[in-house]
């Protein structure tokens, strides 16, 4: 079976600083994988390098067999079959939430002006914004504009999803409405690798869970062990710190 | 510390600072005054009058002022903006190339034109025929004075829409593109229309500045059904050896710039609320 993502010895540097150390890992078609780790440990640049929004500096990327790395692949078109969600949401803040959801339908798949509106009615409808089509982004509340993202991406018709810190930016009472949309992805198929500071959300919607720290993957394994039972200490000294922040 | 403030001890005759404040209030006051006393006793206002506000000139002035002069105003300003606005853009997106040269070229392109006084352009630009040899700038009179301006601001809109693209958040153009826009079709879709904008109100300003520039056309010696504002005024004034015209072509430009001035302000303000 091909593996939905597959990182071989993956480096990345930003000028002097290494931020990975040489990533191995896979995600298979179906999964959900959480990235859990201390800020800094390298999760997000790792998440960027699957679309190449980061450029790895050494190392491999393959998505559903292909090597994005490869200078000859054509990017535009793989990253079409990868959603992916922000911390910042980056709604397009001159067009409303419909809008935010027809464009890239419109300019790059080149759906039909009918078509696309339908697919993204029904994707604003799918994550609980439906009501919101013609709010401009400024109007709708973070828990609102992080969904309307995930339409947005959703719209796409993606083979896998990416989340980088979807629910850090939110109020604390806006996390939930987000963490229950892509609950729901999960429950549907959908092949989510997911950085995420949510340790609930982890250990019940993940099929895996990576710990990283300095740029390595120290813990892999089901979140019943990683989260559960942690065999390193620094997953367990990071998973102190989180889930009893006042020591 | 250890001390309290010396001002406060009740023994010293100083001044409070309350009082202080009082005082140079009052000797403003007083200079404002004797100012415009030695303005009304020693101005001959029969002769200021006379020479800057006489009504039968300014009756001259009409209606050719509206028709002639402000029309072509409008046209050189409105033709150099549109000129100023598309270069100037192209100017903004090779400054911010990946591409070298289109940097360099860029850069040596504003630096030169906004270093320059806009007369000096608008004086090359009648030599330009010597220049070349059977070269006319499209448009006559009108492509000339177009010309000029749109060089000139080009410049400085270009720099303007610099600062618009560079706000528009990284983020942008990561959404876009993981959303499998190419690079061309992210800049086109998302990040320009918003840098525009952002830029609309000191693009107005820019468009003001414009305005006032186009009177500088007066130096391509254009005449007849070409002059603009400053030229009209300067030829009435000539004939009637009076300054009304002047003064009449001056309102005429605060007529149209002070508005424009008071709607980029409130888009000033307005940009806030839209992100």
């Amino acid at each position: 079976m091909t593996h939905a993502i597959e990182l071989r010895d993956l480096h990345k540097y930003f000028g002097q600083n290494q931020v990975l150390k040489g990533i191995d890992m896979t995600v298979d078609p179906g999964q959900v994988v959480c990235v859990i780790g201390p800020s800094g440990s390298g999760k997000s640049t790792l998440l960027r390098c699957v679309n190449l929004l980061e450029e790895p500096t050494r190392g491999k990327v393959f998505v559903e067999g292909v090597e994005v790395t490869d200078p000859d692949v054509d990017i535009d078109a793989v990253r079409r079959r990868i959603g992916m969600v922000f911390q910042q949401f980056n709604l397009f803040p001159h067009m409303t939430a419909l809008e935010n959801v027809m464009i890239a339908q419109r300019r790059v798949l080149k759906r039909g002006k009918k078509e696309s509106e339908v697919v993204a009615r029904e994707n604003l409808a799918k994550v609980g914004v439906g009501a919101k089509c013609d709010a401009l982004p400024g109007q709708l509340s973070g828990g609102q504009q992080q969904r309307v993202a995930i339409a947005r991406a959703l719209a796409m018709n993606p083979d896998l999803m990416l989340f980088d810190e979807p629910t850090s930016a939110l109020d604390p009472e806006l996390v939930g409405d987000v963490l229950t949309v892509m609950r729901k992805l999960a429950e549907e198929g959908m092949t989510m690798l997911v950085v995420t500071h949510e340790m609930g959300f982890a250990r019940e919607v993940a099929d895996r869970v990576v710990f990283m720290d300095g740029g390595v993957v120290v813990e892999d394994g089901v979140p019943a062990q990683v989260i559960g039972d942690p065999r390193h200490e620094r997953t367990r000294a990071f998973l102190h710190r989180v889930l009893h922040p006042e020591g | 510390m250890a001390d309290q403030p010396k001002t406060a001890e009740p023994g010293r005759a100083r001044l409070s600072p309350r009082k202080k404040q009082q005082v140079t209030r009052g000797v403003q006051y007083v200079v404002l005054a004797l100012a415009l006393v030695a303005v009304v006793l020693y101005a001959d206002w029969g002769s200021l009058a006379e020479n800057f506000a006489k009504i039968d000139v300014a009756k001259e002035a009409l209606p050719d002022l509206f028709t002639v002069a402000l029309r072509n105003t409008i046209i050189y300003t409105v033709g150099g903006f549109l000129f100023a606005f598309v270069f100037g853009l192209l100017l903004a997106l090779m400054r911010l190339s990946q591409v070298l040269p289109y940097r360099w070229i860029a850069v040596v392109y504003i630096e030169i034109f906004r270093g320059l006084p806009a007369l000096l352009i608008f004086l090359m630009i009648t030599f330009l025929p010597l220049a070349l040899p059977g070269f006319q700038v499209p448009g006559g009179t009108y492509g000339q004075g177009i010309l000029g301006l749109g060089l000139v601001g080009a410049a400085y809109q270009a720099e303007v829409f610099r600062a618009g693209l560079q706000a528009v958040p990284k983020g942008q153009t990561e959404a876009a593109r993981s959303l499998g826009m190419s690079a061309t079709r992210a800049q086109v879709t998302v990040v320009i229309p918003q840098a525009i904008r952002m830029v609309i109100p000191p693009t107005t300003n820019q468009f003001v500045s414009l305005l006032k520039d186009s009177s500088l056309v007066l130096f391509l010696g254009v005449s007849g059904e070409y002059v603009e504002l400053a030229k009209f005024g300067n030829d009435l004034a000539s004939q009637f050896a009076n300054a009304t015209p002047i003064m009449v072509a001056g309102i005429t430009y605060l007529i149209v710039t002070i508005p424009l001035g008071y709607l980029a302000s409130r888009l000033e303000g307005r940009k806030g609320r839209t992100r």
